[in-house]
């Protein structure tokens, strides 16, 4: 298979064009899509190519655009619908979850919400509102699917699978990856494609497995370098790509083998994704483990403006680096 | 009022001068073009209304009297900041004078200015809300939800709605059917008023008006400003989505010379006294950016405070012990809303 080496932005808008290519029912909509060519520039150029009907410029109206796309996914379409940031879609919050998240059980199966959620979470100094991420809410979700990809070719192979599914996906993309580059394979969708719910072992190791996903995943694989380096430390690194469903068999298999596991995210510590990730993993590998589960995650605190207070927040790499030698 | 607007010029353009030089971060948006707004409309109200406006907040800060010194150490992320480097340049707020924030989620402050003038109607207090937002803001729900309840309840608010044009990189025909805000107001039976955004005394008038009818029990009122941002929506915008063109016929309006002219006309002052005016305000500029340039950087052991005005311990640490004066910014609402 021929690759190709494009940036994570480029990635994603490959998905949209070449499926809206394929399948003329998949319409874009929200906010500045068009003319601005979207607030992280994915969806550049593509209402030029598709035209208006498809690549649809909304009010600033987030539960309108999750409501009108989950009407639209009744009606036949298959609406991907772009909320700027992770903060705006709590507006949407009721939409996602009483609707799109819904239907399919309440109304007994008659008929699904093929819908795509594109949403983006990250920071660099945009203040407490505009800061935040919420996979573990969305995830907490039964009804939804929550994907978070870390790389260009799983920003791609993902976004591809999320439109051909038949249920609603909340497409979480990250502000500070979008000019990250990586390998890309080129050829017929279903050789792009990335199963959701398939965790991938992004770097094979034997005494210690971090678990990431999205931002987190580069930084876990900064650190695994820094610990193989400085303290000869063995890490395995798993990328979770789909928080829910989630790929328990492999995770339950790496942490067989190293006995000991970090967990990595961006969101609050308390009510955070690794809290319940936590508690199932305890669970299903207690007899395994060597020693207690770290968590690598945010303060509880909403994340600051200034650059000083925030640099000392975000979870990076030396967190986890540090958690890592808490453990050995 | 010609001394405010040129204040807000040369703060903006030390604003993003200084995020070129990346002592500003995040997302800051521009005032330049819109100045006539905030400064004619808190102009004809009593300095004791209350004031929220969206992000854009630069303008409704400095209109308010607010320290361009701790405005723009704000904007550096330092600890003499308004709201001590937490909030950054869209979260301005000094609630001391009345001025309770940027607001960064569009549309949110819009039931709050309506909850807020409910209050003032209920503890019996002659103050007026004034709530800016743009035309963007009013394709979102809770705007309808905030101007229902405003109208259902007589609320003393004056919704301020400055028609840009454009909600960032959405033109207003994309994104409203009806090209007059005022249209909207209609059908919530309130009172409007349209006004000429680029003329300072336009917009005075209406707002005083508008917080005149408000002052009288009569209920909210609704003001459509028509403006024009000079800038970009954020300093990230390209600007794909209009044409120069535009901006230059725009840009002829400029409120600050229309009302210098306008000023030097009336022989109210002249043309040397103006000059003055730009002169002394780029000097309070420059002490602005070294102010703010020098003034140190937040403590990060207090990263926890504020997060309550009641502190809880986080992460398992311990309580951190705050003074319960208002110095620490918990200012209760209704007291403060004297
Ligand atoms: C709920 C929500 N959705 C989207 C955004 C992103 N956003 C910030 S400003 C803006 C445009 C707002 O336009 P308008 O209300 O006309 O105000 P203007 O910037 O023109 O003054 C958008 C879409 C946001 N901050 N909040
Ligand atoms: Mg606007």
């Amino acid at each position: 298979m021929t690759m190709a080496e494009v940036t994570y932005r480029d990635a994603v808008r490959s998905a949209l064009r070449e499926e809206m290519e394929r399948n003329d029912r998949i319409i874009l909509m929200g906010e500045s899509i068009t003319g601005y060519g979207g607030s992280y520039a994915v969806t550049k150029g593509l209402v030029d190519e598709f035209g208006p009907k498809r690549v649809m410029e909304t009010p600033i109206a987030e539960a309108g655009i999750v409501g009108f796309a989950v009407g639209a996914a009744m009606g036949g379409l298959i609406p991907v619908a772009e909320l700027m940031t992770v903060n705006f879609a709590l507006l949407a919050l009721d939409q996602i979850v009483n609707s799109a998240a819904k239907f399919h059980y309440m109304f007994g199966g008659q008929f699904s919400v093929p819908l795509v959620v594109r949403t983006v979470s990250g920071f660099g100094q945009l203040g407490p509102t505009h800061s935040q991420t919420f996979e573990g809410w969305f995830a907490s979700v039964p009804g939804l699917k929550v994907v978070m990809p870390a790389t260009p070719a799983d920003a791609k192979g993902l976004l591809l699978a999320s439109m051909r599914d038949p249920d609603p996906v909340i497409f979480i993309e990250h502000s500070l990856l979008y000019s990250t580059r990586g390998e890309v394979p080129e050829g017929p969708a279903a050789s792009v494609e990335v199963p959701i719910g398939k965790a991938r072992v992004a770097r094979e190791g034997s005494d210690v497995t971090i678990i990431g996903y999205s931002r987190m995943l580069l930084q876990a694989l900064h650190a695994a370098e820094v610990l193989d380096r400085e303290d000869g430390i063995s890490c395995e690194v798993i990328d979770l790509r789909t928080l829910r469903p989630l790929d328990y068999p492999t995770l339950v298999n790496s942490v067989r083998r190293t006995h000991r596991l970090v967990l990595c995210g961006e969101d609050w510590r308390t009510g955070g994704f690794g809290g319940s990730l936590l508690s199932e993993l305890q669970d299903r590998c207690f007899d395994d483990l060597d020693a207690p589960i770290q968590r690598v995650a945010m303060r509880d605190v909403p994340l600051p403006y200034s650059r000083e207070l925030e640099r000392t927040l975000i979870p990076s790499s030396e967190h986890i680096v540090e958690a890592v030698r808490r453990l050995s | 009022m010609y001394r405010r607007m040129v204040q807000i010029r040369h703060f903006e353009d030390h604003a993003a001068e200084a995020y070129a030089q990346a002592k500003v971060g995040g997302f800051l948006h521009l005032y330049i073009g819109e100045e006539a707004v905030a400064v004619g409309a808190l102009a004809a109200a009593h300095p004791n209304d209350h004031v929220l406006g969206h992000y854009r907040d630069h303008g409704y800060a400095l209109a308010r009297g607010c320290d361009p010194k701790r405005c723009m150490a704000e904007l550096f992320g330092r600890e003499t900041g308004l709201c001590h480097g937490r909030g950054g340049s869209m979260h301005l707020a000094e609630a001391s004078r009345n001025f309770w924030g940027g607001y960064a989620i569009v549309g949110s402050h819009i039931p709050i200015g309506a909850g807020m003038a409910y209050a003032m109607q209920y503890l019996q207090r002659e103050q007026v809300v004034l709530d800016f937002f743009g035309d963007g803001a009013t394709g979102n729900g809770i705007f309808h939800e905030g101007l229902n309840m405003a109208a259902l309840w007589d609320l003393p608010v004056v919704f301020i709605c400055e028609n840009n044009l454009y909600g960032m990189g959405a033109t207003l025909a994309e994104e409203s059917p009806v090209k007059d805000m005022i249209i909207k107001a209609e059908g919530y039976t309130m009172p409007s008023l349209q006004c000429d955004g680029m003329d300072v005394l336009s917009v005075y008038e209406a707002v005083q008006k508008a917080t005149e009818h408000c002052r009288s029990g009569k209920g909210p009122f609704f003001v459509e400003a028509l403006t024009y941002r000079f800038r970009g929506h954020s300093m990230a915008d390209p600007e794909l989505y209009r044409d120069k063109e535009e901006v230059r016929r725009w840009r002829a309006l400029d409120p600050i010379p229309r009302f210098g002219q306008f000023c030097v006309d009336r022989r109210i002052c002249s043309e040397q006294e103006l000059a003055q005016v730009a002169e002394d305000v780029e000097q309070e500029m420059l002490e602005a950016v070294r102010f703010a340039g020098s003034s140190p950087w937040p403590d990060p052991s207090t990263i926890d405070k504020w997060i309550y005005a009641k502190p809880i311990a986080t992460d398992g640490d311990a309580v951190v012990e705050q003074p319960a004066s208002a110095e620490v910014g918990a200012v209760h609402g209704a007291e403060a809303a004297r």
